[in-house]
C-alpha cells in the first residue's frame, strides 16, 4: 500500500482529537508491539492494536473503520505491559468516541436474545451501553 | 469491624448470593458490612475518554455519600471497585475536575473516602492465616483455579491490589481455606467482557480460553470476584461443549460462596443454584452440602 504522508496530516485534525479525548501523546509509540502480543482479542482482529495505532500517527483515519476498535474489552493487558506507558485503551476509546459521536450507536439492544438478556448481569448491559451507544 | 458496603446493581439481582455469601462471611470474621443507606449504579466502566466527566458523576455520588457516614467503602464486585478506585483517585489528583463536578452535583465532596475491596480487607485487616484458625480446613484437597481477571488487577498504578501479572491474593485466601490452588497461564486474561453484548463468539473464545487452561491444569471449579466474569465463564458454557467436543463443565464460584462454605455458614443463601453450570454436585459429592 502506497501512502502519501504531510505534516498537515500526522499533525492533522484527527491526530488532535484523538490526542485530546485520549490524553495520549500518539508519537510516543515505538511500535514494539508488545500490545498486539499480549492482546487477548487479537485473534478476532482486522488489525493488530500496535497497527491502529501506526495508522493515527501517521493521520490515517482508516483506524475509524477498523473492527479493532470494537473488539477491544478495556482489559488494560497492554497498558500494563507498554514499556512507553503509551494507555492504548484510551487511544481505542477515543477512536470510539468518534465514531460514535459522529455516527451514532453501535448497538441496538431490543435485537439481543431474549434468554440473553434475562440472563445478562445488569453491569454487562450497562458496560455495553456505555461502549456501543452514542 | 464496621464498614460502609456498596454492594452495586448486579449483587443487589443476578447476584444475590455472591452478596448474600460475602455479607454472611463477613460477619462470621468479626467484620459488619453496613450497606450504604442511599446509592446507584456506578456505571460499570471507569470513563477512558477524558472528556467524559458526566460518567464520572454516578461513581462520585456513591463516593460523596459514603463521606456523610464514614471513612471507608467496601466494593465485593471488581467492576464497581475498580470504577469507584479511579474515580476516587482521580477527584484527588485533578482538582479542575473535581470542582466541575462538584458544581454539578451541587455538593462537595472531598475525596476522603477510601476504596477497599473484600479480599484485600480480609488480607490486611483480617489476615488469611486467621481465617481457619484452630477450625477444620473443610475444603482440603478441592482443586480450585483461582481467576483474577482483568479490573480487579490493572491499572496497578492506580488499583495496587496485588502484581497485575503473578497475582496472590486470591490464591491465598483459597490456600487458607485449604484448597489446592492450581496454577493455570490464564488467571489474568480478559473472559471477553462487554464483548458479550456484541461480539458472543469472540467471548466465547476469549472465555473458552481460560477454562481449558483451568482444566488442563486439573481444577474442578473456577473462582472469580466479578460478576461479569462469572457470567461469561459461566452462561456460555453449553455453548462451549456444542462447539468443543470432550469439553468438560466446570462450574464457575464466587471466592465468597467458597469462603462462606469453609466457614461453615448455611448455603442456602448463596445462589449456589443460581449457576447455569451446578456447582452443587461436585459440592455433595465432597461434603460440603
Amino acid at each position: 500500500m502506497r501512502v502519501g504522508l504531510s505534516i498537515r496530516q500526522t499533525r492533522g485534525e484527527f491526530v488532535k482529537r484523538v490526542e485530546e479525548i485520549s490524553g495520549q501523546e500518539i508519537l510516543a509509540c515505538n511500535q514494539c508491539g508488545k500490545c498486539s502480543a499480549g492482546c487477548p482479542a487479537a485473534m478476532a482482529m482486522d488489525l493488530l492494536p500496535s497497527q491502529v495505532i501506526r495508522l493515527v500517527q501517521l493521520g490515517l483515519e482508516e483506524a475509524l473503520t477498523s473492527e479493532t476498535i470494537w473488539l477491544c474489552a478495556s482489559c488494560l493487558t497492554c497498558l500494563s505491559r507498554c514499556p512507553k506507558g503509551v494507555d492504548l485503551p484510551r487511544i481505542m476509546e477515543a477512536l470510539r468516541q468518534l465514531v460514535l459521536r459522529k455516527e451514532g450507536d453501535r448497538l441496538e439492544l431490543s435485537a439481543l436474545p431474549a434468554d440473553f438478556l434475562s440472563e445478562a448481569p445488569q453491569l454487562a448491559i450497562i458496560a455495553g451501553s456505555r461502549k456501543y451507544l452514542s | 469491624m464496621r464498614y460502609l458496603y456498596f454492594p452495586g446493581c448486579t449483587l443487589s439481582t443476578k447476584a444475590k448470593g455472591f452478596a448474600a455469601s460475602g455479607e454472611a462471611s463477613a460477619r462470621a470474621l468479626g467484620i459488619d458490612l453496613v450497606e450504604l443507606s442511599r446509592w446507584n449504579c456506578c456505571g460499570a466502566t471507569f470513563p477512558l475518554a477524558t472528556d467524559n466527566l458526566l460518567a464520572l458523576v454516578a461513581p462520585t455520588r456513591i463516593l460523596l455519600n459514603a463521606q456523610k457516614e464514614g471513612d471507608h467503602l467496601v466494593a465485593l464486585c471488581s467492576i464497581c471497585y475498580h470504577v469507584l478506585k479511579r474515580t476516587n483517585r482521580l477527584l484527588k489528583e485533578e482538582a479542575d475536575k473535581r470542582e466541575k463536578i462538584n458544581l454539578f452535583i451541587e455538593e462537595e465532596y472531598r475525596e476522603e473516602v477510601q476504596v477497599l475491596h473484600l479480599l484485600g480487607l480480609l488480607r490486611d485487616e483480617i489476615g488469611f492465616e486467621a481465617l481457619c484458625e484452630g477450625g477444620q480446613k473443610r475444603l482440603q484437597g478441592l482443586r480450585v483455579a483461582p481467576y483474577y481477571g482483568c479490573l480487579l488487577l490493572r491499572p496497578f498504578q492506580e488499583i495496587g491490589l496485588d502484581d497485575p501479572e503473578e497475582p496472590r491474593i486470591l490464591d491465598d485466601l483459597l490456600a487458607s481455606l485449604g484448597c489446592e490452588v492450581v496454577e493455570f497461564s490464564h488467571k489474568s486474561e480478559c473472559c471477553g467482557s462487554y464483548l458479550a453484548m456484541n461480539s458472543s463468539e469472540v467471548t466465547r473464545e476469549l472465555s473458552y480460553a481460560i477454562l481449558r487452561s483451568a482444566l488442563a491444569s486439573g481444577a474442578q471449579v473456577v473462582v472469580t470476584s466479578c460478576p461479569l466474569c462469572q457470567f461469561n465463564l459461566d452462561y456460555r458454557q453449553g455453548e462451549m461443549a456444542a462447539h468443543y467436543p470432550g469439553f468438560a463443565q466446570i462450574p464457575v464460584l464466587y471466592f465468597t460462596q467458597l469462603l462462606g462454605i469453609a466457614l461453615g455458614i448455611e448455603s442456602d443463601t448463596f445462589g449456589l443454584a443460581d449457576h447455569h453450570v451446578d456447582p452443587r454436585p461436585l459440592l455433595v459429592s465432597r461434603g460440603l452440602q
